[in-house]
């Protein structure tokens, strides 16, 4: 009898390390790829109805989420030093890529934001989104914290020059979500609160001075913002009824395939932008609970590694890539809800399109990599 | 000049932890702003928002409910609802529109020179509602288009509901028409009821009972996309949409006596003029026909304008409802309503002869009166007068009676204001005072003495129609009873089959005249019908019951009025207007007629024989023997089966009724 417990008890260790031994070979770090398959299966469920039963477009998620779990794979395996040494490379040919974009990038919906690749459409943006992070960890990495005067002019410019060429597209969303990515490194890099809180008035004050710059319909998303309900049938619409089908699901939601406002096309970007909307409409607010828990845990798992990074340039970006997840989290989810202005921020692993899905799962392979290789730092 | 540092890795982690610890809080903030918003949005706002969402998705499409009908006393249809096709297009299905339009045209469905309108109105619909180009086609139309029908996509026969009066012009007058409904109608009913409603009352009983007809719309709701696209399949969204079925119309039931109406139609044939029959017991209009008549099915779907201005411009002017709206003098039919109240008020003996000559002279002026054509009537009081139609007599009886009691005597009688028929456009006619002709004529020299005299024999300003003329014979017919004319006896509801009749409405009882004045005027009236002097005499010879009438006869010139008349000299428009007023059997009339023709001369020569022919009809049975009176005749309106025309007396009596019934 208590022979065959031991037996029993053993042969559950020996699984147990057997697939951590898995996960340690490929240096994976378990609970944030569960955390992140759940997300992404979430996601693709809601975006099978959201697309209204399209399996085409299912597959190409699909082959978007093998090709960034491959990206992942390869990247996880990589050692920091490596990412660490590669990061000005990466820097250097995503900032060629975009002035290639503002050459001669193809034009799709009155913005130039894509480059041509043959067969294949890549948004260098997306791109940048990591290298600037990658960029200002590096920068960070010898240098003594926290960062002095010259040491910030020096990431400034290392964060404005590839903003401003995004701004030129022109994808304002995007260019801020780059400028943010930077910021947080450097603030995690423990910029001292009242230089934070000062730069913080200064970007305020450029914003009010922006705002008359501003394109057309820049301008006008903001202003819908503060009051949809003036242009119902135009700029409001979206809002409007994103909030229709988040509302008019209630605590339990219409069920999946049978929001009317997604089937019935009256939710717009339904299945990228604002595929949040669709989950609060046939899921409901229990629904949206636990899409928010999975990315909670998601972010949760990503901040405890970066804590657990030995080295500056790994907590630094470690830290910077979870809260820039958080950012995108909280950004699309209060877009849709009426919290924020509309941007076209996706909801990162669930909404479709783009190269989005490669670069955050990109994001946490590099997570991963500065994770389980920490032990090989000295 | 700063000093070196030194990397203190130990110091970077707990600040990184710190700012960390920072995130985290800021994270906490952010998700509580994000579940407090979505709390707000899909709990406390839910159903505001579960509104709005069905709103979206949701359009309502009425079903307009289809219009009661009109039926006769036996059930017989009289307006009834029927399918026609409309051709519909719907933009989005059509590739080729021009190219389907002319080929619509080479199979004459439209008109190839109103191609570009076309084009131009179904440009301006939605591009997913279907349009209608071409309205009720015939079925020769629809068969020419069904065998070609895949030659056009996106083109399709629409069945729509319709009014058919399937008798044409037969009691048009009382059956009224409808039409489009006007954006003036529409404003007059709750817009709400009538969404869908193509067709509205626009005469006859067609436009009083307008809200019994009409019925209650119901409505269907279809899921729409955001393109407001119909979509056909909706699954799982089809548990927000409702119906609610519309509730028909009530269906009228007419008192008229369609095999009376269509004989007096018949005998009016090219002739101008209008007979009107009661029932005199309870009002029921037995039959009402103007002359020329038009056909209503013109109006359902908006008349053309070729065909409206012919109806228009016609000298005969068929639109025109001379049994309600024809004001004319009456001439001596008005006698007996005199006579009545002379002796009522004591202002002569009618038992007194007096002798009577070819004319008379007004006291104190020496203007003469004179007898129609002269005649001399001799020794005569007020029986005679009345056989005979002597004017002088009434010359006299006027003059003694004086304006004002005749002015108030008229209206007993229901002259000078409408009878109250359920019909619209009732003229009121007139009953002239010196107070009306101070009013009207201020620059004249005011009322004479020969005014009143005129009055005493129908003519001068004194004004009736032919309704108000039946209307007072059926007085003359129950002594005193004023029942208000009536088309409608009853309403049925179609679903449950119920019947709700109308109570006859009795307006008046003319009880101050003595019952001897009565027998005394109407036995003069049927003394009009069977004394060798009176003046329907040979019209009645071949009366197999007794009748009592009074003939008439209304001069339009001055030459008439001076007994000085040519007819074959005098223009058609000119000659005198004959009217015939009667109601038979004498002792418990069933039926009271008037009959006018315009411009035909004596009355006894054109209308008589007509009044004759509609007695005979009504009373008479097939082996020629006056019909029994059928107190109790069973009334029943199975849509399907029409029941054996019941003849005689409406069966449904009330007390009053019943009682004078043998």
């Amino acid at each position: 009898m208590i022979r065959q417990t031991i037996a029993t008890e053993s042969s559950a260790r020996r699984r147990l390390t057997g697939a951590a031994r898995v996960l340690f070979t490929l240096k994976l770090d378990g609970p944030l790829t569960v955390g992140l398959a759940l997300t992404a299966a979430y996601g693709l469920l809601v975006l099978f109805s959201a697309s209204g039963g399209n399996v085409r477009l299912l597959i190409g998620t699909l082959v978007r989420l093998a090709l960034g779990t491959g990206v992942m794979l390869a990247l996880a395996r990589l050692s920091p030093n490596t990412l660490r040494r590669a990061a000005p490379w990466l820097y250097g040919v995503g900032i060629l890529l975009l002035l290639a974009v503002a050459a001669f990038g193809h034009v799709y919906l009155g913005a130039k934001r894509w480059l041509d690749l043959g067969p294949v459409e890549f948004q260098p943006s997306e791109l940048i989104k990591i290298a600037v992070p990658m960029m200002c960890a590096w920068y960070l990495h010898d240098r003594a914290l926290p960062p002095r005067w010259g040491d910030l002019a020096v990431l400034a410019a290392i964060i404005l020059l590839p903003v401003a060429l995004v701004i030129k597209e022109p994808d304002l969303g995007t260019a801020a979500l780059i400028g943010a990515a930077g910021a947080v490194v450097i603030f995690l890099a423990g910029l001292r609160m009242r230089v934070v809180i000062g730069v913080l008035l200064l970007a305020i004050a450029a914003f009010a001075f922006g705002l008359r710059y501003m394109h057309g319909y820049q301008r006008a998303r903001l202003l819908t913002f503060l009051n949809p309900q003036a242009h119902p049938l135009s700029t409001g619409y979206h809002i409007i009824q994103s909030q229709i089908a988040v509302g008019s699901g209630g605590i339990f939601g219409k069920g999946w395939m049978a929001g009317s406002q997604a089937r019935l096309d009256f939710l717009p970007e339904r299945t990228t932008d604002f595929i949040f909307a669709v989950i609060g409409e046939e899921f409901g607010l229990l629904g949206l609970a636990v899409l928010l828990l999975l990315f909670a845990f998601v972010i949760g798992r990503s901040l405890y590694l970066a804590l657990q990074c030995p080295d500056t340039f790994s907590r630094l970006l470690g830290g910077a890539l979870a809260v820039t997840f958080f950012i995108y989290v909280f950004i699309n989810a209060g877009m849709v809800t009426g919290l924020v202005p509309v941007v076209g921020v996706p909801l990162p692993l669930v909404s479709y399109g783009g190269s989005s899905i490669v670069t955050e799962l990109s994001g946490f392979g590099i997570l991963m990599s500065l994770f389980s290789h920490r032990k090989l730092m000295g | 000049m700063s000093p070196v540092r030194i990397k203190d890795n130990w110091r970077e982690h707990r600040i990184f932890a710190r700012r960390i610890g920072f995130f985290i809080a800021l994270m906490v903030i952010a998700a509580i702003a994000v579940f407090s918003r979505l709390y707000y949005l899909q709990v406390i706002r839910q159903h505001y928002y579960e509104t709005l969402s069905v709103a979206n998705g949701v359009r309502t499409v009425p079903i307009p409910a289809a219009r009661g009908l009109i039926v006769d006393r036996n059930g017989q249809v009289l307006a009834m609802n029927r399918p026609t096709f409309d051709l519909e297009l719907t933009p989005d299905e059509v590739p080729d529109l021009r190219g389907s339009l002319l080929r619509l045209a080479r199979l004459h469905l439209v008109h190839a020179h109103s191609i570009p309108r076309l084009i131009r109105a179904i440009k301006s619909h939605l591009r997913f509602d279907p349009v209608p180009i071409r309205l009720q086609l015939t079925q020769a139309e629809v068969a020419r288009f069904a065998v070609r029908r895949y030659e056009f996509p996106g083109i399709n026969i629409s069945p729509q509901q319709s009014r058919w009066y399937p008798l044409r012009n037969l009691g048009v007058f009382a059956i009224g028409y409808v039409g489009p409904i006007s954006a003036s109608e529409l404003r007059h009913v709750n817009p709400a009821a009538y969404a869908g409603t193509a067709l509205f009352g626009k005469t006859g009983v067609e436009a009083v009972y307008q809200n019994v007809l009409h019925g209650t719309n119901g409505y269907r709701q279809v899921l729409v996309n955001a393109l407001g696209r119909e979509v056909r399949r909706p699954g799982v969204l089809a548990r927000h949409l409702h119906e609610k079925p519309p509730i028909p119309g009530d269906d009228l039931i007419l008192s008229l006596n369609l095999k009376i109406q269509r004989l007096a139609e018949k005998l009016l044939k090219g002739r101008d003029g209008a007979i009107v029959a009661l029932n005199p017991w309870n009002g029921n209009v037995i039959a009402l026909a103007s002359s020329p008549t038009f056909d209503p099915n013109l109006f359902v779907r908006g008349i053309s304008e070729k065909q409206y201005l012919a109806l228009v411009n016609n000298p005969d002017m068929p639109l025109f409802d001379r049994a309600l709206r024809s004001q004319l003098p009456i001439g001596s039919t008005i006698k007996p309503a005199i006579a009545l109240g002379a002796i009522t008020d004591g202002v002569i003996n009618p038992k007194k002869r007096i002798y009577a000559g070819p004319d008379w002279h007004l006291p104190g002026s020496d203007h003469l009166f004179h007898n129609a054509a002269h005649e001399v009537c001799g020794w005569v009081g007020m029986s005679m007068s009345i056989i005979m139609s002597c004017d002088v007599y009434f010359y006299r009886v006027a003059y003694k009676m004086g304006v004002d009691r005749i002015g108030a005597w008229l209206p007993n009688f229901g002259f000078g204001r409408p009878t109250g028929i359920d019909l619209p456009g009732e003229e009121s006619g007139l009953v002239p005072t010196p107070a009306w002709m101070a009013k009207h004529y201020p620059h004249d020299y005011g009322w004479y003495p020969g005014d009143t005299v005129i009055l005493g024999i129908g003519q001068g300003a004194f004004m009736a129609t032919p309704i108000q003329l039946a209307h007072y014979t059926a007085i003359l017919a129950t002594r005193g009873l004023s029942f208000r004319p009536r088309l409608v006896t009853g309403v049925r509801n179609p679903l449950t089959g119920k019947i709700h009749w109308k109570r006859p409405v009795l307006d008046g009882n003319l009880t101050m005249i003595k019952p001897s004045a009565w027998k005394l005027v109407i036995k003069a009236m049927h003394g009009v019908a069977t004394n060798p002097r009176g003046t329907a005499y040979w019209d009645m010879i071949n009366a197999t019951y007794p009748i009592a009438a009074k003939t008439g006869t209304a001069q339009l010139t001055r030459e008439e009025a001076n007994g000085d008349y040519d007819k074959a000299a005098t223009p058609e428009k000119l000659r005198d207007d004959s009217w015939f007023i009667a109601f038979a059997p004498v002792p418990k009339p069933r039926i009271a007629v008037a009959v006018l023709v315009e411009h035909a001369g004596w009355g006894a020569a054109a209308a008589g024989p007509d009044t004759m022919k509609i007695l005979n009809a009504y009373l008479l049975g097939p082996n020629g023997k006056l019909l029994p009176a059928t107190p109790r005749a069973r009334y029943s309106l199975p849509r399907d089966i029409k029941p054996r025309a019941t003849a005689g007396v409406d069966p449904r009596l009330t007390a009053l009724e019943r009682a004078a019934e043998p």
